[in-house]
């Protein structure tokens, strides 16, 4: 009987969230991929389904015939799309170097700090990713801003003798991704960090290995693990990033996740945007499979 | 080397925290300013908390949004403490390839694709936008974080005590509730308090799924945000952080005591024992 319920409840643990997954996670990508196959409408919803799955087989062989890939030929005619998804595949690559430069020494810090303060610290960069990521961004905006405090300051100082124009550029965008993103990028590089054995890099050093070189010959390589996993977690949603650019990077940016933003409220046409999103889905496919694999193999190291 | 700590780290330490505390440090401290104008600081003022809590529609947004947040953190904790067990303590059912890979996607794919892609659910299925709309696709990827949280610490924890229960005649499910969940309650709580605030932060998932009558504070935030900074929206940024820093505060205290607790506990028992 014991056995029996152990049974029971094994099936039920398991079933629930996959079930919820399935229905609400990867169901939505099989419509989104429908409907990027459909052709825009005047209606609500608008668009014109490619087929109804509940007129039967029949109907079903009859629509597939005219499936319409109008919608993405779309999207490779025009220059738009293309530097957009250009732009962001480079914006989010850059910014993530930047990160995992800025947040190398912050975890490497972290990880030589004594036992004591590290829990202190660790908690010091989980707590910023704790307020809003909107409050975040809309933080620099006052920051940035050619009247704004940054400006003021080094006005003040007598650096500069005009304001600077940050506000509305690529480099606001910069700025925004790698201060918003940086606590997923220090995280999974301290974990590893922490975890090397100190003796290696004294052998190293016994050895007559200079530090420097200590650094790039022992430690960097062991961390690589942490620095896979940082950049995955930052570039990926950096790709698709849409409220640092839209609030920062004023209109003139390019980025496909403000491209599909605009597309689907401001145009209304939900085919082009879930072409848009299919494609950027494709694109990011190999860096998700990345952090899957350095996961899992991360969770096997545990164990 | 190993074990002191050199200039070159504490330098850096100070330099990162800076970076990260600063701007916020500045959003709370010129929502206390006087001048309408954000960058020019013009005295002491708390006028613009007063005509926060008169201003309807940020209030309606608010009471909503909590709502929005504790359903979805609450069933979010139970359905991602489930897939924890599942992916730590079962390593072999069929799909377990795909349910894992469920799991992990959401915590990087982009807001703008898993928003879209709901939505168009919703509208297949002729589902009603609106509150309840937000919560399930909120649900959806808090789960996959409140996960995470909870299957580190699954691994950490000695799966014979478990056994132990079971060989002392507990049925499966009195052993979870007797043995397990008291262990890995600390990372439950904070995966509901995360789930918490994610819900609480999300923008570009609660504009695609949220419909007439649902509008949740971020997205009423950010419709003012497009039209500039304004001392209002500092002052409710102010008090968004100051609800979060102090729950996860609290949360922190709490889980101290409880390890304190849990310690005696042990050493008592020991006691016991000799």
């Amino acid at each position: 009987m014991a056995r029996f319920i152990s049974a029971v409840a094994a099936r039920f643990v398991i079933a629930l969230p996959y079930l919820w997954l399935l229905v609400f996670f990867l169901a939505p990508f099989l419509i989104v991929f429908k409907i990027s196959l459909s052709e825009p409408a005047l209606s609500m919803p608008p668009y014109q389904p490619v087929f109804d799955l509940f007129a039967g087989f029949p109907a079903l062989f009859e629509k597939l015939g005219a499936l319409s890939f109008g919608n993405y030929l779309w999207l490779f005619d025009d220059p738009l799309y293309v530097n957009a998804y250009l732009s962001s595949i480079w914006i989010a690559g850059v910014s993530t170097l930047i990160t995992l430069a800025v947040g190398y020494p912050i975890a490497y810090g972290m990880a030589r700090a004594p036992a004591s303060i590290r829990p202190t610290l660790l908690m010091l960069v989980i707590l910023p990713f704790w307020t809003s990521f909107l409050i975040r961004v809309y933080a620099w905006i006052g920051i940035l801003k050619p009247e704004g405090l940054l400006n003021q300051f080094l006005m003040f100082l007598g650096v500069i003798d005009e304001p600077l124009v940050i506000l509305n550029t690529t480099t606001a965008i910069y700025i925004g991704i790698v201060y918003s993103y940086l606590p997923f990028m220090v995280l999974p590089l301290y974990s590893t960090l922490e975890k090397m054995d100190g003796s290696l890099i004294e052998a190293a050093r016994d050895l007559g290995c200079p530090p420097m070189a200590a650094f790039w010959k022992v430690t960097f390589p062991m961390s690589l693990p942490g620095v896979v996993a940082g950049c995955m977690l930052v570039f990926i949603p950096a790709v698709g990033e849409f409220v640092i650019p839209d609030l920062l990077g004023g209109s003139q940016t390019l980025m496909i996740g403000k491209t599909l933003w605009t597309e689907f409220f401001n145009n209304r046409d939900w085919p082009v945007s879930s072409a848009v999103a299919v494609i950027l889905l494709l694109i990011l496919i190999v860096p998700i499979m990345l952090f899957q694999r350095s996961q899992a193999r991360s969770r096997e190291a545990g164990n | 080397m190993a074990g002191s700590w050199g200039r070159f780290n504490i330098v850096s330490l100070v330099l990162g925290f800076a970076f990260l505390y600063l701007p916020i440090l500045l959003l709370v401290i010129y929502s206390f300013n006087e001048s309408r104008l954000v960058t020019v600081w013009a005295g002491f003022s708390t006028k613009w908390y007063v005509e926060l809590f008169s201003n309807r529609g940020l209030m309606d947004a608010a009471w909503v949004t909590a709502r929005v947040a504790f359903l979805s953190a609450t069933v979010a904790t139970v359905l991602g403490t489930m897939a924890a067990i599942a992916l730590t303590r079962y390593t072999r059912f069929r799909g377990r390839l795909l349910f894992s890979g469920m799991v992990f996607a959401p915590l990087v794919m982009p807001e703008v694709i898993t928003g879209l892609s709901l939505l168009l659910l919703f509208v297949a299925i002729n589902f009603d936008r609106g509150f309840f709309t937000v919560t399930i696709a909120h649900i959806t990827f808090s789960m996959c974080f409140v996960a995470v949280v909870v299957q580190s610490r699954l691994m950490s924890f000695d799966q014979s005590l478990e056994e132990a229960a079971l060989d002392l005649g507990a049925t499966p499910v009195k052993a979870f509730f007797q043995v397990t969940l008291p262990v890995i309650l600390p990372a439950v709580i904070s995966g509901w308090m995360l789930a918490f605030t994610l819900s609480l932060d999300d923008l570009v998932i609660a504009s695609f799924t949220s419909g007439p009558g649902a509008t949740t504070l971020p997205m009423k935030i950010y419709s003012q945000v497009r039209l500039g900074v304004t001392p209002e929206i500092n002052a409710v940024c102010t008090i968004l952080i100051g609800i979060v820093a102090m729950g996860v505060i609290a949360a922190s205290i709490v889980t101290k005591r409880q390890e304190v607790q849990r310690r005696r506990d042990e050493q008592a028992a020991i006691r016991v024992a000799a």
